[in-house]
């Protein structure tokens, strides 16, 4: 648990606490299986493998995933997203992206571009919204993919993915999603969204410890056109010196974070069987309480949608008079509240919602925090901007 | 009873035969990859020869990916 009276609202960068399951099935793998997965024959080594294996088809039953060898593991989604770009762009192909992007797409991108990939930065409102029509503009003959983020980590905005989803299908592109902020919290179908590549991370709301994450690669991608992120040992075709150009073996290279899978298959398990759509409402009546809270007192600024049903349970916001750093730092010290100020690693987001270089206060909150938590970073918030009015 | 082993692309496919087959009653077990077939150091299914057949069919609805299914002499 969180340390007595703390208020941990940092969910958007990491969750905590977990589900007690997943410290659990951690602690099992450690004292009980610990071997090599994919690697030796021995029971242990099987057993590791065994318990790899049940991930990658959780995994595939949460987003709707027939063919659960087209889920490859790595760190979390920044390698997911660097994979799915590095691994399919090529210089002279065309990619469009939106302004609220995090730099996990938006280094590879402008690393790419350096190498002779086209770019397209669609300009989103100042809610953070983008326009699925500017997309349909942005298109050339050599566009090869479209990347946006599902939820924005500065503000939470949600973007229409079902719809840029259909546009990518009409003009035949790749579509990668970044659900970094969003999946085990948001529904999430890859076929109903016509979502091509999915990148998630482990360790925000699917629960699971940091480390881990992957890439979900859809039945229109060639696996054999996919160029691997990292090359080296997989357990199989041993004898040769050649990389596999299967799935997922090709984005797997060297020893698995198995201690890591155990805890996120935990964290799955925990979500399927409580169900996304009860997390949603819970962070959604949350997230309307921190929102209609924070409105109401005199000099915070809130971005972004100001509508919890278009964001996920991330809410950015200023105090006026305040630095945010100064912020954080008496929330922390004074009220046991803890959250992340700044530019959160997207500084195109801020220039889109206009709190570039300063940044914001960010609130994440998660399915295991509560309305009487919330209120209470409302009566702290409202004591700081009390002092400033 | 005679016994034989498929082998597969990926571990993750042998790792789901084993699923497969054992959901569906087969006895079968995963062993290291048998020196004279393979040098892949991973491993494949040992299954009962003559249900080889329906444990084929089976995987092959179930999209598994084989590389192949070879009879084990000797084996008792």
């Amino acid at each position: 648990m969180v340390e007595k009276d703390l208020i941990y609202l940092d969910n958007a960068a990491t969750s905590h606490p977990k589900p007690q399951e997943v410290i659990q099935a951690m602690v099992r793998f450690l004292r009980d299986v610990g071997a090599n997965p994919g690697r030796s024959g021995h029971r242990l080594s099987i057993e590791s493998g065994r318990i790899i294996l049940e991930t990658r088809e959780k995994v595939a039953e949460l987003f709707g995933v027939k063919d659960s060898s087209r889920v490859i593991f790595g760190l979390n989604a920044t390698e997911a997203i660097n994979q799915g770009l590095q691994g399919l762009l090529n210089p002279g192909d065309h990619v469009i992206t939106s302004s609220m992007e995090h730099n996990s797409v938006m280094r590879p991108l402008r690393a790419l571009e350096r190498k002779g990939v086209e770019l397209t930065l669609i300009l989103c409102s100042p809610a953070g919204f983008l326009d699925p029509s500017d997309v349909g503009q942005a298109i050339r003959k050599n566009t090869k993919m479209v990347i946006l983020n599902h939820g924005s980590n500065v503000t939470g905005t949600l973007q229409p993915l079902e719809e840029v989803g259909d546009i990518c299908r009409n003009n035949n592109l790749l579509y990668l999603v970044d659900a970094a902020q969003t999946a085990g919290a948001i529904p999430i179908d890859v076929g109903l969204q016509k979502i091509d590549l999915l990148a998630f991370t482990g360790h925000k709301a699917l629960f699971g410890p940091q480390g881990t994450g992957g890439l979900i690669i859809g039945e229109r991608v060639d696996e054999k056109k996919i160029v691997p992120l990292k090359r080296g040992g997989t357990g199989s075709r041993s004898e040769s010196e050649e990389h596999p150009d299967f799935l997922p073996d090709l984005g797997e290279s060297g020893t698995l974070n198995g201690v890591g899978l155990a805890g996120l298959l935990a964290g799955l398990k925990f979500i399927l069987e409580t169900g996304v759509e009860k997390i949603r409402d819970h962070e959604l009546r949350l997230t309307e309480r921190l929102l209609r809270g924070l409105l109401k007192i005199p000099g915070v600024v809130v971005h972004g949608p100001q509508d919890a049903g278009k964001q996920c349970a991330t809410v950015s916001f200023n105090i006026k008079g305040l630095v945010p750093s100064e912020i954080s730092l008496r929330l922390d010290e004074e009220f046991g509240i803890l959250c992340r100020v700044g530019l959160h690693c997207a500084p195109s987001a801020h220039k889109t919602i206009g709190t570039f270089p300063e940044g914001t206060v960010r609130f994440g909150l998660s399915y295991f925090n509560t309305e009487e938590e919330v209120d209470r970073a409302l009566q702290a918030v409202g004591h700081l901007a009390g002092e400033e009015a | 009873m005679d016994r034989g082993v498929i082998l597969f692309f990926s571990t993750h496919f042998a790792l789901r035969a084993e699923k497969l087959t054992k959901e569906k009653g087969y006895s079968t077990k995963l062993i290291p990859v048998p020196r004279h077939l393979s040098s892949d150091c991973g491993v494949c299914l040992r299954i009962p020869w003559e249900e080889k057949e329906k444990i084929i069919d089976l995987l092959e609805e179930s999209g598994v990916r084989m590389e192949g299914a070879h009879f084990l002499s000797g084996e008792k």
